[in-house]
């Protein structure tokens, strides 16, 4: 089984719920180690279920978002789900801004998150 | 006419290394947190500001070591004015496709320039291209509500 370092994964009734370590998603290692591993959710361990709770992130860069783009492509690829939930107002405003509000299914909670999955 | 000396500057030249960039970044958030700033205000600088410099190492300098940075941040108490200015060639800043177009919205680059126009106040780049000169003004503090 895989390690990581910059996100906690769950099992949730088939959904892999995910949670970020870091606060900051800003310097690029981070970013490029975070990318890694989320692909390695979906391409290594076949888990296209995906719901991103992002309750502890205060920020991100758009360097991160880039790799949520990544991965949003590689899900669909997959033929599975990725999901967001907890976005802070601010994050979500960036969300809105750049209409990437549109390219990902945004949740206010994760309990709404995890029903919104077809399993 | 008098231009009041600004609670905080910070002018200086880095090299092409986002570990630099990022440095200079957080002192200016260190900055502006001093200054009283907070919430909202403070993730639209930081957006505007990673968005500004990260371009000016990877896009302007090509992260070439021989080129470097010019920062220059004014921190006062309702404003703050961030200036980056880098040594590459420059790009046409007036015609950079949108973004927010439905065939690009999965693009994974070029939302830069959009989201330091839309969290800024003000944004001005040179002719050139090479330089982006960004201002935002505090927001009023929420009424009391009691």
């Amino acid at each position: 089984m895989a390690t990581y370092r910059r996100i906690n994964v769950m099992d949730n009734g088939g959904v892999h719920v995910v949670h970020f370590v870091d606060k900051k998603i800003v310097d690029s290692g981070t970013i490029e180690s975070l990318g890694d591993e989320l692909t390695g959710l979906v391409l290594n361990e076949k888990k296209n279920m995906l719901l991103l709770n992002f309750d502890s992130v205060e920020f991100m860069s758009s360097a991160a978002l880039n790799k949520l783009i990544s991965l949003n492509k590689k899900v669909k690829d997959a033929a599975g789900q990725l999901k967001l939930c907890c976005l802070r107002p601010e994050i979500g405003e960036v969300f809105k801004i750049t209409r990437l509000d549109r390219v990902f299914d945004i949740r206010k909670d994760e309990a709404t998150g995890l029903a919104a999955f077809k399993l | 006419m008098n231009v009041p000396t600004p609670m905080w500057k910070c002018d200086k030249v880095i090299p092409s290394e986002l570990d630099a960039g990022h440095a200079s970044i957080e002192e200016l958030m260190s900055a502006l947190e001093a200054a009283g700033w907070e919430g909202r205000d403070v993730f639209h600088i930081q957006m505007a500001i990673e968005e500004a410099v990260v371009n000016a190492i990877e896009h302007g300098n090509k992260k070439n070591p021989a080129k470097e940075v010019h920062v220059v941040f004014l921190v006062n108490h309702d404003s703050a004015e961030m200036t980056v200015t880098d040594q590459g060639d420059g790009f046409d800043h007036e015609n950079v496709a949108d973004p927010t177009e439905e065939d690009r919205l999965d693009q994974p680059r070029g939302r830069g320039v959009l989201l330091i126009r839309e969290l800024m106040s003000q944004a001005q780049y040179n002719s050139k291209g090479n330089s982006v000169w960004m201002r935002k003004v505090r927001s009023k503090d929420e009424p009391d509500a009691s």
